[in-house]
């Protein structure tokens, strides 16, 4: 089963597409651009949709998503933790 | 190989100007507010025609009256709409949107209301409609190749699966139908912020991309003008947030998904503009969703692509919307909204090309007169983009 996909080699986050993804899970993932396989411990549970960190990051680094800048880091990230408003936002507007 | 070629066909109805279309309404579409009563009156007494009410059209001037007036003359222009009442309170502005659509060469009459009254008005209008949608009753579809079909797009209740299933779903078969020839849209102006240089670099020419910077810029303005502190809940939304999209520039990325691998981007319109030339066109418009859909009616589209995350359940009273999502959770519990399951493709128990080809089938269909979810619900949102106060 495919739990999260990611679109480029080169992106820091990543889309859980099932539901039901708990604390503690290995999650398996899909590169969707290279057609390659990845994968990345859960720390926290996670909502269909909403996205994985695959990386540590700290505060003021670039996501990236699409293998674009999505969004700056507002709160340290861990790998394998939740990713979203509480932890990153836009460095537009 | 894919589901379509330069000789697919679809049944449509040609209409005077050449142009043609897959829905056969006859609408009763009222100038302003205050005619919406008479309007939905006309269309309670004569089966089978439509009232397209909407609040406004009084007081308006300069460029959001011109607005107003190239939206309802194209929503009445639209090839799928074969005749038209217009009802207005007053006789000049009302000509002034039967004169428009009279350029079409399709049946069209107009009524105001002052000097008349309500009840006159509707027996008058009612008597034009009834003529209309028996006159209208035996048209019939012919064969028609698929270039001639208009196609535009745009996305709601985003989430993360739109940009990953959802909209490259679609941006797979614009990918097919750009080399047939066929007349595209998309916009979302706000929509693109963050993925703009993607954008500038797949328009076709340098004078494209300029244009295209400059209605993008124009947006932008705008924005920072009316902002607050930043358009949180608004831009990405509240259910875009919930569906686990974080800021503008991912959604603006996913959102760009739609317009496929392949695709120049061929020319750029102002809003419910008309197209002059095949290809693909950017559309200055607002990213919500049946202000931009209304937009796509007017500038001649007559079946509109609509990728969903989370689960948006508009539809249009002219074009019919054909609704794609890849959240299984939102295919599950908001079932009969949608037309198109691509779910799989997250699962990859499908590839982006059968996806891209399940959606073209789906579109054939609903050319041929397939109602789509939306037009079996009754989702008809007419939603005119307003630019400013009014006088």
């Amino acid at each position: 089963m495919i739990h999260f996909v990611l679109h480029d080699a080169k992106d820091t986050v990543a889309v859980v597409v099932v539901e039901g993804v708990k604390a503690g899970m290995t999650l398996d993932g899909w590169i969707m651009d290279e057609d390659k396989s990845t994968s990345v411990v859960a720390r926290q549970d996670i909502p269909i949709g909403h996205k994985v960190a695959l990386k540590d990051m700290a505060v003021g680094d670039t996501v990236v998503k699409y293998g674009i800048d999505m969004g700056k880091v507002v709160a340290p990230i861990q790998a394998g933790q939740h990713a979203h408003v509480h932890n990153i936002k836009t460095k537009r507007w | 190989m894919s589901v379509i070629s330069k000789d697919t066909t679809f049944l449509g109805y040609r209409r005077e100007n050449g142009r043609v279309g897959v829905r056969n309404h006859v609408i009763i579409l009222p100038l302003d507010d205050l005619s919406n009563a008479a309007a939905e009156a006309v269309a309670h007494n004569i089966k089978g025609t439509m009232a397209i009410p909407h609040p406004y059209g009084r007081l308006q001037f300069g460029a959001d009256l011109e607005l107003h007036f190239r939206t309802l003359i194209g929503a009445g222009c639209n090839p799928n709409v074969a005749a038209v009442v217009v009802i207005g309170i007053e006789d000049g502005w009302t000509k002034k949107v039967v004169d428009g659509i009279a350029t079409t060469g399709k049946p069209v009459v107009g009524f105001g209301i002052e000097g008349h009254g309500d009840h006159d008005t509707i027996m008058r209008a009612s008597k034009a409609a009834r003529e209309y949608v028996q006159w209208a009753s035996e048209k019939q579809r012919e064969v028609c190749p698929i270039h001639e079909l208009w196609v535009s797009t745009k996305c709601g209740e985003s989430d993360t699966t739109s940009g990953c299933g959802a909209n490259p779903t679609v941006g797979n078969a614009f990918d097919k139908l750009h080399p047939l020839g066929n007349y595209l849209c998309f916009g979302e102006t706000s929509e693109i912020t963050g993925g703009e240089r993607i954008v500038v670099e797949r328009c076709k020419t340098p004078e494209v991309a300029e244009r295209f910077m400059f209605m993008f810029n124009r947006y932008q303005d705008m924005i920072n003008r009316h902002k607050t502190t930043d358009l949180s809940e608004s831009q990405p939304t509240k259910g875009n947030i919930a569906g686990g999209l974080t800021t503008i520039e991912e959604k603006a990325l996913g959102n760009i998904q739609k317009i496929g691998k392949k695709c120049t981007v061929d020319g750029v319109i102002d809003k419910a503009e008309k197209p002059t030339h095949p290809g693909l066109w950017f559309m200055d418009s607002s990213s919500a969703a049946a202000e931009m859909v209304t937009l796509c009616a007017a500038s001649g589209y007559a079946v509109h692509f609509f990728p969903t995350g989370q689960g948006n359940v508009i539809g249009n009273p002219i074009v019919p919307v054909i609704k794609i999502c890849a959240n299984p959770r939102t295919v599950r519990l908001m079932s009969e909204h949608i037309d198109v399951d691509s779910s799989g493709l997250l699962q990859r128990e499908i590839t982006l090309d059968q996806a891209g080809d399940k959606l073209l089938e789906c579109m054939l269909r609903t050319a041929n007169g397939r109602l789509t979810a939306a037009e079996a619900l009754g989702h008809r949102e007419f939603v005119l983009t307003r630019l400013f106060e009014s006088a």
